[in-house]
């Protein structure tokens, strides 16, 4: 029997490690420390109800762990064989208790194959990767492929780089392998910056060794011996996972000279970002490693061409990585089975935001946003209503009810005016202000621009300005022309990636939302609520009891009234603050 | 380059040139040698990056370009106690902003500024990928998720 605890970032901040000590204590004193095993894995994905802790083999999901529920666990399931009911998933729906996590619907409609480690083994152990086939891709490689061969099946596979663009693999390393150099590096870009998206960092954390592997694969197929893992300083964790993983292959000759008995050799080195978002272009990302400034630069020459100290490099984002051993063992026809005409296989999509079931989900390609969002996700928290779903981080767009029947791929989102990106899905609902949305992701364009070219650095801000002066009620309907054009101008004319995708927020949001802008601007009014300069508050009179409460917590003083007689609110001084909303018992506060 | 002016005595010099020479003063490895130096001192003054650029045998110029390109190095101290509000999406849009507003308001703070008495220091960050929890607030290294406005003073107390 075995005890999983996740040791993903979510759980371990809600201390799962303790929960872990508790367990193994527990065994302890009922002297069953050495039959069962307690292992803290990856993450498992289900974030919102976590710290979660599984029961193998049976499978059992027990959630919202605390550490003093570890007494129960060991004294009922494992030495009676009881599942403990109250840790039990409840099923929203039928509020049946479910045990078996395959039944539950957070996972029923997931093929796993990035994530296929994930929560099911101890990511500093390299023997539990070798046991579910690791390295076995590797060893298949130097054996009986040569460096084409692997080209080939990665080609044939249809696998595309997970890390925004969607440009196909295998073509990218075919790329890298004919051009000629005395050494090549294969760069594995771990610099996940997009706000709400940590699947990178989970596959890092839960599995480190397909990454490993996979790269180490490439390095044989397009003829490199170096690779180099760029990664985020503030993922610790996964930093210190990685170490142990590059010791452990090491150390079992997976890594170094002379791989598997053949003449193939590689290592991997890591390097560290200091929190740039730009960093996430190839170009910026091999300038960083280079100790500059992480400045892009024009393509072509790609990286492919030019890259890592002006050799040959092929740079492709953790996700692809971790598909690759697979493709390897299964075969590409298995692969390119799965998902759609274009875009195969599965896709990692980090849920959060506005909906029940927050977490790491893997959906085949192709699954519409209608199952992702209201069957996997749960639904929308607290009963409200659904109202965009923003895909692709600062890059992408926000997509609305009549885009919930799209089969995603990434194609079909590129069409709809968003993008794959690296596979943040943000969902938001009714009293979420669009206009303020967009804002929100320009303030982190303008804080993330590197400066560089012109009409990112520049056009950004003023793009921020116009935004910030629409929800102020300063807006005009020339502003929204305004905002249109220098939307294009700026996609059209900046140098890189983020430059020309930043203004999609914007833009999609004026596609889909254009009845919210023209409230700002004409009614100068916020129908979600939230732009508190549109706000008006009043009280009604009826509903007024005259207890002073909301007068004696307006901070300027702008509430006049009698005890037990009406109160009233002077608009002039008002400042908005909305303490005396909070402040009634007898909502007679009213907001506009 | 920085408003603190900070004198340097032998043995910072010392440690600096150390960790300089772990990285052969390769000029490739500026960005890790400025990691484990910000490790050790807590922050990266301009006379710091004077010492770094001249045993690199690069300019102080490009040192302090890369040291306020990148939001993780930061020129000025932090609190004891540094305070992170993640201000990633998912946080956003489950209330970041307003608690926020109340760390700025309680400690009379604005962003990237530390206390007088050098007790907190207030930032803003994108997603620390706890996304479940959120919003979420980091103090030093403990975490807090589903923070509300409400929970701030409570917070606070605790490192009183």
């Amino acid at each position: 029997m075995h005890l999983l605890v996740c040791g993903g970032t979510g759980c371990r901040a809600s201390e799962s490690s303790l929960i872990l000590e508790s367990l193994k204590r527990e065994l302890e004193e009922k002297g069953l420390g050495s039959e069962v095993q307690v292992i803290m894995t990856g993450c498992f994905g289900f974030c919102e109800k976590g710290p979660v802790v599984k029961v193998m083999p049976d499978n059992t999901f027990y959630v919202q762990v605390k550490p003093e529920d570890a007494a129960v666990i060991v004294a009922e399931h494992v030495i009676k064989g009881r599942p403990v009911q109250r840790l039990l998933y409840v099923d929203p729906k039928s509020k049946e208790h479910v045990s078996d996590s395959k039944h539950m619907g957070f996972y029923r409609k997931q093929i796993r194959i990035a994530l296929r480690n994930c929560g099911f083994i101890n990511p500093e152990n390299i023997d539990e990767y070798i046991a579910r086939d690791g390295y076995e891709a590797l060893a298949k490689c130097v054996s009986e492929y040569s460096g084409a061969d692997v080209i080939d099946i990665i080609k044939k596979s249809g696998l595309r780089g997970r890390g925004g663009a969607g440009f196909p693999t295998g073509l990218k390393w075919e790329i890298a392998s004919k051009n000629k150099a005395d050494q090549k590096y294969v760069v594995c870009n771990a610099d996940e910056g997009d706000p709400g998206a940590f699947m990178d960092r989970s596959v890092l954390e839960g599995d480190p060794h397909s990454v490993l592997e996979a790269m180490a694969i490439c390095g044989y197929a397009i003829g490199a011996s170096k690779g180099l893992i760029y990664i985020r300083a503030e993922y610790p964790l996964a930093i210190q996972r990685l170490k142990v993983a590059l010791g452990q292959a090491r150390e079992y000759g997976l890594l170094g000279n002379n791989i598997l008995g053949s003449d193939f050799g590689f290592d991997i080195e890591l390097r560290y970002g200091a929190g740039a978002f730009v960093c996430g272009e190839e170009t910026a990302l091999i300038h960083s490693m280079e100790g500059h400034r992480g400045e892009p630069t024009n393509k072509p020459p790609f990286p492919a061409e030019s890259g890592f100290l002006g050799k040959p490099s092929n740079v492709n984002n953790v996700e692809t990585y971790a598909n690759i051993p697979v493709i390897i063992t299964k075969g590409w026809e298995w692969f390119s089975s799965i998902g759609t005409e274009k875009s195969k296989g599965t896709k990692v999509f980090a849920l959060a935001g506005k909906i029940n079931n927050v977490g790491l989900i893997e959906v085949p390609m192709g699954t519409t946003l209608r199952e992702i969002i209201f069957e996997i996700g749960g639904g929308i928290k607290n009963g409200k209503k659904f109202k965009a779903v923003q895909t692709g981080g600062p890059s992408g767009g926000c997509l609305t009810e009549k885009h919930l029947d799209t089969p995603i791929d990434f194609d079909n989102l590129v069409a709809v005016g968003s993008m794959m990106g690296s596979g943040g899905m943000i969902v938001m609902d009714e009293d979420d202000c669009m206009v303020s949305i967009a804002k929100f992701f320009l303030e982190f364009t303008v804080e993330e621009s590197c400066g560089k070219c012109a009409p990112c650095r520049i056009g950004n801000k003023r793009l921020h300005e116009l935004l910030t002066h629409i929800t102020k009620g300063n807006g005009t309907m020339a502003d929204l022309d305004r905002l249109k054009n220098m939307c294009n101008v700026i996609k059209d004319t900046s140098l890189c990636g983020l430059g020309q995708t930043s203004p999609n927020p914007v833009l999609s949001t004026m596609n889909n939302f254009m009845d919210e802008y023209l409230a700002h601007v004409t009614e100068k009014r916020c129908p979600a609520g939230q732009c508190r300069d549109l706000m008006k508050y009043s009280i009604i009179l009826d509903k007024c009891v005259g207890c002073t409460a909301c007068a004696r917590g307006c901070p300027v003083n702008a509430i006049t009234g009698e005890r037990k007689g009406p109160h009233f609110i002077d608009q002039e001084k008002c400042i908005k603050c909305g303490a005396c909303f909070e402040k009634c018992k007898f909502g007679a506060v009213l907001i506009n | 380059m920085s408003s603190i002016k900070i004198e340097l005595r032998q043995q910072d010099i010392d440690k600096i040139t150390e960790i300089c020479d772990s990285f052969n003063n390769e000029p490739l490895e500026l960005i890790n040698v400025l990691h484990k130096t910000q490790e050790h001192f807590g922050y990266l003054p301009a006379e710091i990056q004077e010492v770094i650029a001249s045993r690199l045998n690069v300019s102080t110029a490009q040192v302090y370009g890369v040291v306020t390109f990148y939001s993780f190095f930061t020129m000025t101290p932090k609190g004891k106690h540094p305070i992170s509000i993640c201000m990633g999406t998912a946080c956003y849009v489950r209330g970041a902003e307003k608690v926020l507003d109340e760390f700025k308001k309680e400690l009379s703070l604005q962003v990237g500024q530390t206390t007088a008495d050098g007790k907190f220091s207030l930032s803003s960050l994108r997603c620390v990928g706890a996304c479940g929890l959120a919003p979420v607030v980091l103090v030093g290294e403990k975490t807090y998720g589903r923070v509300a406005p409400d929970d701030v003073k409570a917070i606070l107390k605790e490192y009183a």
